[in-house]
């Protein structure tokens, strides 16, 4: 902890807490913690960049093995640059992977799963808020969250067989997993912001004469955007990410996602670390890529979920 | 999150209210008498559709399973507790139970620690803030299983070699294969990706502080570190019961990270419970692992109502 030892508080030195917690450093020059003349703490900008290493090691390290021959890359040596550089690895990865396959099941179990914990979550949240009252939508909300502790390792031997006896053994089934999954945590969002709505919006709307249907989709839905993002994200990371699941849900090989295939390299390409790596990276890739795009609403997202 | 109990009903909803206006106003919980548009109960019936079918109808099916001597398929007899009691005889199942818990406790308490610190140090006054977040986040992205493989590469070969140049011993032989510290290496990965999510939610505690209350600690004379301990984690208390909960929930399940670095070894020394749970298949053990994962959700519901209890009105530290 505190790798503070502030025994001078403030002028530029140590602490990590730096300005967010007191930063005048006497007692007479009482500005505000973040205003104004406080000077930038150097020396914590200095450990953040230090820690960002630990960050950007590895995907160096993923980028520059990507790049190597094969006969470089068995050297172990993780740091020496390529040479002769070459981008030979990735059409081979490409290939052994069947890359664009892989690539449009994960984009479908992602599209699936993200338009679903959206959907199916929001009109259960919207009509438990609006049936408060009713013992049915009450116990309802409680069912669907008790589900909060049930984590899918619990039920997934029984589910394995239901899936296969369903037909679901394929990418819809694992999309269906991950909605059915995510529903307790989304739910409990989505309520939590659709008691924040004032109800006079809708009545008004309702006086001019939409039913409860226009009622959701032209206004409710709509003022659920920020929650939308926020449950879309998380829905987005973790079924593009995931491994767990299709692994044991998906039976046919040919049907399995981005990540699950990175395992043959631990099996039969086990010496071909270029090779590898430049599938690695072609795995990581697009959520990194769709993260630095969307990053403003990753973060508040992911904050918004923590607070309510 | 506070768990949100809706204590009370908002109000009438619907355009039907208007025929009824002074109905469950006042009293809380009585259903009022305007009748409910039945489009809410379509609205609701996916999600408890899909909801029985993927979580309750398995586990349902799973607990009964577990009193059976079933292998997954074919016949089988009920045979009672007789899964349950040979558990606690395996030390296979319990050394898997070992490992997860040591590692999860372990896990969360790195984790926090590490997550509060970079909160503390990205919402202080810094130069490259918008970068250093940016940089910081990415782990979150990245599949778990993905980037155990390129962390055992790092681990198996590029460590040793670095041992070797620095002549020592310890780090000249691979950690994955060491079977007193494969856990560390588990332990390192999951905190390479977990530290951004919990770090983003410490953020957003810490910016709720108001600049008001470190001016007041300032002018009582407190020091940084008294009011990093007396201001600042009080505070944001809230916050690490979140993060500890969530944190605890996700490392009992552990799974992808482990496959990507051990598999499970060498031998079966990082072996998670959900490991050995998803071996029913193989070995035949299909109602055993049943009841295992049965003693495993009792265990995870009682570690989050513990941990509820613990920190309930408290200031956690």
């Amino acid at each position: 902890m505190s790798t503070a030892a502030p025994l001078a508080p403030a002028s530029s030195s140590g602490s990590p807490s730096g300005s967010s917690s007191s930063t005048a450093p006497t007692p007479r020059r009482r500005r505000r913690g973040r205003v104004g003349r406080d000077r930038v703490n150097v020396t914590t900008t200095a450990l953040l960049i230090l820690g960002a290493l630990t960050v950007l090691v590895p995907l160096f390290v993923t980028v520059n093995m990507s790049l190597k021959t094969t006969e470089q890359a068995v050297d172990g040596n993780a740091f020496s640059l390529p040479s002769p550089l070459t981008l030979s690895s990735f059409a081979e990865a490409w290939s052994l992977t069947n890359f664009p396959r892989a690539f449009a099941i994960s984009l479908f179990i992602t599209v699936v799963a993200v338009a679903g914990e959206i959907v199916i979550s929001s009109l259960a949240a919207y009509a438990i808020v609006r049936n408060w009252d009713r013992r049915l939508f009450r116990w309802s909300f409680f069912y669907l969250l008790a589900a909060m502790f049930i984590p899918f390792p619990v039920v997934a031997l029984p589910q394995i067989q239901l899936t296969g006896i369903l037909g679901l053994d394929n990418p819809l089934g694992v999309a269906i997993l991950h909605v059915a999954f995510a529903m307790a945590f989304n739910t409990l969002l989505f309520t939590a912001f659709l008691r924040t709505i004032p109800l006079e919006l809708e009545e008004s709307m309702r006086m001019d004469g939409a039913g409860t249907w226009r009622v959701f989709w032209r206004l409710i839905l709509p003022l659920l955007g920020p929650m939308c993002a926020t449950v879309g994200i998380f829905a987005f990371i973790q079924s593009w990410n995931d491994f767990m699941m299709p692994s044991l849900i998906i039976s046919d090989p040919s049907l399995q996602t981005v990540p699950v295939l990175q395992n043959m390299f631990q099996t039969q390409f086990s010496n071909n670390y270029n090779v590898a790596f430049a599938s690695y990276l072609m795995a990581m890739a697009p959520a990194i890529i769709v993260y630095l795009f969307a990053q403003r609403w990753v973060m508040s997202g992911l904050t918004q979920g923590a607070i309510k | 999150m506070s768990t949100t109990t809706p204590t009370r009903e908002p109000g009438t909803a619907d355009g039907a209210a208007s025929d009824a206006p002074a109905t469950g106003r006042g009293s809380v919980l009585r259903p009022s008498r305007r009748r409910t548009d039945p489009l809410y109960h379509l609205f609701l019936l996916p999600a408890l559709a899909l909801f029985t079918l993927a979580v309750t109808l398995p586990a349902v099916l799973g607990f009964a399973y577990s009193f059976t001597n079933s292998i997954g398929f074919g016949d089988w007899d009920v045979i009672g507790l007789r899964n349950y009691i040979a558990m606690f005889r395996d030390q296979g199942i319990l050394d898997s139970y070992l490992f997860t818990l040591g590692f999860a406790l372990v896990t969360v308490v790195l984790v926090n620690a590490l997550a509060f610190l970079l909160a503390l140090g990205l919402t202080s006054r810094i130069r490259f803030t918008a970068a250093l977040r940016t940089i910081y986040v990415i782990p979150m992205v990245i599949s778990g299983i993905v980037i155990a493989f390129v962390f055992q590469y790092l681990f198996a070969n590029t460590v040793p070699m670095l041992g070797e140049a620095l002549g020592s011993e310890a780090l000249s032989v691979s950690i994955l294969a060491n079977e007193d510290w494969a856990w560390v290496a588990i332990v390192i990965v999951t905190a390479w990706q977990s530290i951004p999510a919990t770090m983003l939610i410490y953020i957003a505690g810490l910016v709720t502080i108001p600049a008001d209350v470190y001016e007041a600690a300032s002018i009582d004379g407190a020091t940084g570190r008294q009011s990093l301990w007396h201001v600042t984690l009080p505070l944001v208390s809230g916050f690490i019961v979140i993060n500890t909960i969530l944190g605890f929930k996700n490392y009992l399940n552990a799974y992808d990270i482990i496959v990507g670095l051990t598999d499970g070894g060498p031998g079966v020394a990082t072996r998670s419970v959900a490991m050995s749970i998803f071996r029913g298949f193989e070995g035949g053990d299909y109602a055993y692992q049943m009841a295992n994962a049965m003693v495993f959700f009792l265990i995870s519901i009682a570690l989050a109502g513990l941990q509820l209890r613990l920190t309930r009105g408290r200031t956690v530290l």
